[in-house]
């Protein structure tokens, strides 16, 4: 047993049901108690989506304990089966279903045969794989899968197209900014000149994945989904591979002299140097940030990082190769893969962190001090509570973490955000330093009070206690209102029954 | 009340049952009110990484304000028994001991523990002598309950830690409680002296359901109004504070979700239930209180007036909903009482979707909603319990209801469709009991029809193409 208050990255189920809901026209149905959907609320208030989650429960409850499922579950898969038309049906096992051990793969194999749509077991141990894991294997499954199924059909397509062209792999739901990341390595490969294939598996049709081997290479952005299917295409049909995370001017240059590598060693002849340079100097302002005065003051300036593999890994770079800031904390949850991790950062930080426990992380960074932290939402909590501001860069994220405006993490335009992120979050430079230097803004008293800080009416103590009572933002107004009736009515003083009836007749 | 009792037999209530594949909230979220009620509590939920990423997710920002609860996530080698359960406990619950020094340590359980037998229950009096703090054990988990039914375990669990009367008397317990109740409440000490003038002398009553504390004072003080005391609350704002429940004692709930503490309290505790309504609405709050007066025999004094007037200060809200109708998917069972209070207003209920019906305890608010139905003329609502969401949206297309009152699931694919919809947590964590309240759960019900007012000429109301299956 193991106390927690809190984790970074969730239960298997959720890497599995965010791969499933991520295709068109995919179902998936998880082996679970009431309560277990938690995911569909997720997506619909995270990601504002305006569909219903092709995610339903096939209840776990007393009868289920005590007689197993039985027909439950294959009932449940093909009455979803004729009502959705689904091309695939993805029964997800969760932690429940991991200890009653019933015959999952059984109630597939069932089901499939009164199905019209295919189903198929995801294959996840909820106790020894977390839901970044879950999802890259999941991933790799229903690739396999229907890789597999083409074959035997022999309708693969295996014959490359006649461009160069790409599979993008690893694009989710719930992912962060993965749907801007998406849209800015659309536009990247098309100023390349490089065709989509496939974008896998945000929004694809499982029919279309016959077509991944035209492509190619594939390009995995995220080092933690994707890498697995990208492995399992090379070793069955010798698609290269591409895994350099675009983010940031040294590592999206990086990425596109790999891809050109790669497009040449199939005969492409392409140079993209010069591209890299117009892109550098002209779209990304990142470069010319890194030399202006603003970014001059930042020198030396102390930060932490801490995130999923991906970003934790390219924002250091960043702020250290990129902004010569000091890195004097780079961590990562991703306890799976730190070697990865620890190769990457470890010449641009002081220390690296290898951790799951978000008070771990919280103790060091205030013992640390940084001037700003790049975190997850619980680093920005961390930062609030001891009055450093802090970007986020990484999941577990916020509704405020899926904006609407556009802000790619990857490619120029990534850049361009990224430099903002760090900019805003450090105080700014030179106010900061003007700051520091004067004093402060306001070196006088306040003389003049607002015109609520005092009032001629008398508050008892219950009713004073009860005020205090009601959240600080409203309270304001609460007290304005209350008064205002009061006053209305000639008391003199504000009792409980006072407040209630001021409540009753204004809203107060 | 009386009035309606002089009438013919009220209409009768259809009750369906479906398969009860619906969106709720798990139970143990009850942790995330609950401990903030309970201040010197601690809640350890013992489960896994599924039960950690609801709470961390559904309870937002509350997570972030050191929470006294925490998971007891369980690893590998718990499922397999390779550790030992009283061990790892023993463990845990010494660090909370540390750390926090609570008054109680609640244990919630969860389906893991059902399935894999852990015998909570069997190894918290032992490890609860050994560290010296109480620890209370809930099997609040998704297999039995739904989402407010969590707060029902807990408190059926607590009503067994409440104290006897004999208890209290002994010498070194009794200073102990009262030394802290006075340090908490020093300014009570006045009004405890003179109440028996305040008050009509009737057998004590304690009142069961969690509240936030301005609701509690406000009911308090409708019930001081009319001459009754309450002798007690559970919970009450300190684990050391539950109050003293002697056989002969009277109960009454607050909420529509408590059947099993009130099961425990007439069973165990045999106390006395007084079966009303819920305070919920104004004609809840005074059906309410009627029935306590008439049960501790005392006549209530003042509350057509006290209703009316209420009426009076929400008829601008009243206007917005009159005549429209109301569609319940049902998640937190307190489905019948806002249905009963929207008829009441003016509306038509469509469906009341609720995850678990117990017909015994809710008598009261069922009789009133029937009655209520019959007084303003309109059909009587299906009750579906257990309701299946599959088939509620396709009713729901069919019929498009003017509100759907339904779970953050379907809200945003409902709204992008066209239809109004309110959030139904809300209804659990805002204000909602009390002739004061009464303004806010309009504000609620009435806030998206509102909103979607204000936006009607801009000619998007569906924002999604149609298609042929829902």
């Amino acid at each position: 047993m193991k106390l927690a208050y809190w984790m970074y990255a969730g239960p298997a189920h959720i890497g599995t049901l965010r791969i499933a809901s991520s295709f068109k026209n995919v179902h998936a149905i998880m082996h679970a108690p009431l309560g277990d959907d938690y995911f569909n609320v997720m997506r619909s208030m995270l990601e504002r989506e305006r569909d219903f989650t092709p995610v339903t429960a096939s209840i776990v409850d007393r009868n289920v304990l005590a007689r197993g499922s039985q027909e439950k579950v294959v009932d449940n898969i093909v009455r979803k089966d004729q009502e959705e038309n689904p091309d695939l049906i993805v029964l997800t096992p969760t932690c429940t279903s991991s200890i009653l051990q019933e015959d999952l793969e059984n109630f597939v194999a069932r089901a499939q045969i009164d199905s019209k749509g295919d189903v198929l077991l995801a294959d996840v141990n909820h106790y020894r794989v977390n839901e970044l894991q879950a999802a890259d294997r999941t991933l790799e499954q229903i690739i396999q899968y229907y890789i597999r199924k083409a074959q035997k059909k022999g309708d693969i397509v295996t014959e490359k197209t006649a461009n160069p062209s790409v599979n993008i792999i690893g694009i989710s739901t719930l992912g962060f900014h993965n749907h801007h990341d998406c849209r800015e390595l659309k536009k990247l490969m098309a100023d390349l000149g490089i065709e989509i294939n496939l974008i896998i598996p945000d929004n694809a049709s499982v029919h279309d994945l016959k077509k991944i081997p035209q492509a190619w290479f594939n390009l995995v952005p995220y080092r933690e989904l994707g890498l697995m299917t990208a492995n399992y295409l090379k070793e069955e049909f010798g698609m290269p591979t591409v895994d350099i995370t675009p983010m940031g001017v040294v590592e999206t240059a990086r990425c596109i002299r790999k891809i050109q590598e790669v497009i040449n060693a199939q005969g492409a002849n392409v140079d993209y140097e010069d591209f890299i340079e117009y892109q550098t100097l002209h779209v990304s302002e990142a470069a010319w940030f890194s030399r202006s005065i603003d970014c001059q003051n930042l020198t030396g300036k102390k930060a932490v990082v801490f995130g999923d593999n991906t970003h934790a890994a390219a924002i250091t770079k960043i702020l250290t190769r990129e902004m010569g800031i000091h890195v004097v904390l780079a961590g990562t949850y991703c306890k799976y893969d730190a070697d990865w991790f620890r190769k990457e950062v470890s010449e641009y930080c002081d220390n690296v962190l290898i951790s799951e426990d978000n008070g771990e992380i919280a103790d060091a960074i205030a013992k640390l001090e940084p001037a700003a932290i790049f975190g997850t939402q619980m680093e920005r909590h961390v930062g609030k509570r001891l009055d450093i501001p802090c970007g986020v860069i990484a999941a577990p994220i916020h509704i405020q973490n899926f904006p609407i405006g556009y802000k790619p993490f990857l490619g120029y335009e990534g850049t361009n955000q990224i430099t903002d992120l760090i900019y805003n979050s450090f105080t700014l430079g030179m106010e900061d330093h003007l700051l520091e230097i004067f004093g402060g803004h306001d070196t006088k008293e306040v003389i003049t009070k607002g015109i609520s800080a005092n009032s001629d009416l008398n508050w008892d103590r219950e009713a004073q206690g009860e005020l205090n009572k009601v959240p600080g933002f409203v309270r304001g107004k609460v007290k304005r209102n209350t008064e205002k009736f009061a006053r209305e009515r000639g008391f003199n003083e504000i009792t409980l029954e006072v407040m209630y009836a001021a409540k009753e007749s204004v809203g107060a | 009340m009386t009035l309606a009792q002089e009438k013919p037999a009220t209409p009768e209530l259809n009750f369906e049952c479906e398969t009860g594949n619906y969106h709720t909230f798990c139970p143990i979220s009850c942790v995330a009110w609950l401990y903030q009620k309970i201040e010197d509590s601690f809640f350890l939920v013992i489960g896994t990484k599924t039960c950690g990423y609801f709470l961390q997710n559904a309870m937002g920002v509350m997570i972030f304000a050191e929470p006294r609860y925490a998971m007891a996530e369980l690893e590998e080698a718990d499922i397999s028994a390779q550790l030992n359960d009283y061990n790892e406990l023993k463990r845990l619950c010494d660090q909370i001991k540390r750390d926090r020094n609570p008054s109680v340590i609640v244990w919630i359980g969860t389906c893991t523990t059902e399935i894999i037998k852990m015998d909570l229950e069997g190894i918290a009096p032992k490890l609860e002598a050994e560290l010296g703090i109480p620890i209370v054990v809930a099997r609040a988990n998704g297999l039995d309950y739904a989402f407010t039914q969590g707060e029902d375990t807990v408190l059926a669990s607590m009503a067994n830690r409440c104290p006897k009367e004999s208890e209290v008397k002994q010498e070194a317990e009794k200073t102990e409680r009262n030394a802290i109740q006075k340090l908490m409440n020093f300014g009570k000490k006045a009004e405890d002296t003179n109440h028996n003038e305040e008050y009509h002398k009737h057998p004590p009553l304690v009142l069961f359901g969690s509240l936030p504390d301005p609701v509690v004072t406000n009911l308090t003080l409708e019930l001081k109004k009319q001459g009754v005391k309450i002798d007690g609350w559970l919970p009450a704002k300190r684990y050391t504070e539950l109050p003293v429940i002697d056989e002969g004692y009277y109960v009454a709930g607050v909420n529509p979700f408590l059947s099993r503490t009130a099961t425990t309290l007439m069973r165990r505790r045999k106390c006395k239930l007084i079966g009303a309504p819920f305070p919920i609405g104004p004609d809840g709050t005074r059906a309410w209180i009627e029935k306590i007066c008439s049960v501790v025999g005392v006549e209530p004094q003042g509350l057509a007036e006290r209703e009316a007037q209420i009426w009076e200060n929400i008829q601008d809200y009243v206007d917005i909903i009159k005549g429209k109708s109301v569609f319940f998917m049902g998640d937190n069972l307190l489905e019948i009482s806002l249905a009963r209070f929207l008829i009441r207003c003016g509306m038509t209920v469509d469906e009341i979707g609720i995850p678990y019906m117990d017909k015994r305890y809710q008598k009261g608010e069922l009789d009133f909603l029937a009655q209520t139905c019959q007084e303003m003329g309109v059909k009587v609502p299906t009750i579906v319990e257990k309701p299946d969401n599959y088939n509620q949206l396709q009713r729901i297309k069919e019929i498009k209801p003017d509100l759907v009152i339904t779970g953050m699931a379907h809200a945003n694919p409902l709204e992008a469709r066209g239809i109004n919809t309110k959030w139904s947590v809300e209804f659990t964590f805002a204000q909602i009991h009390g002739f004061t309240n009464a303004r806010d759960i309009l504000e609620l019900v009435t806030r998206p029809l509102r909103r979607n007012n204000n936006l009607k000429d801009l000619g998007w109301s569906k924002l999604v193409k149609e298609e042929a299956k829902i």
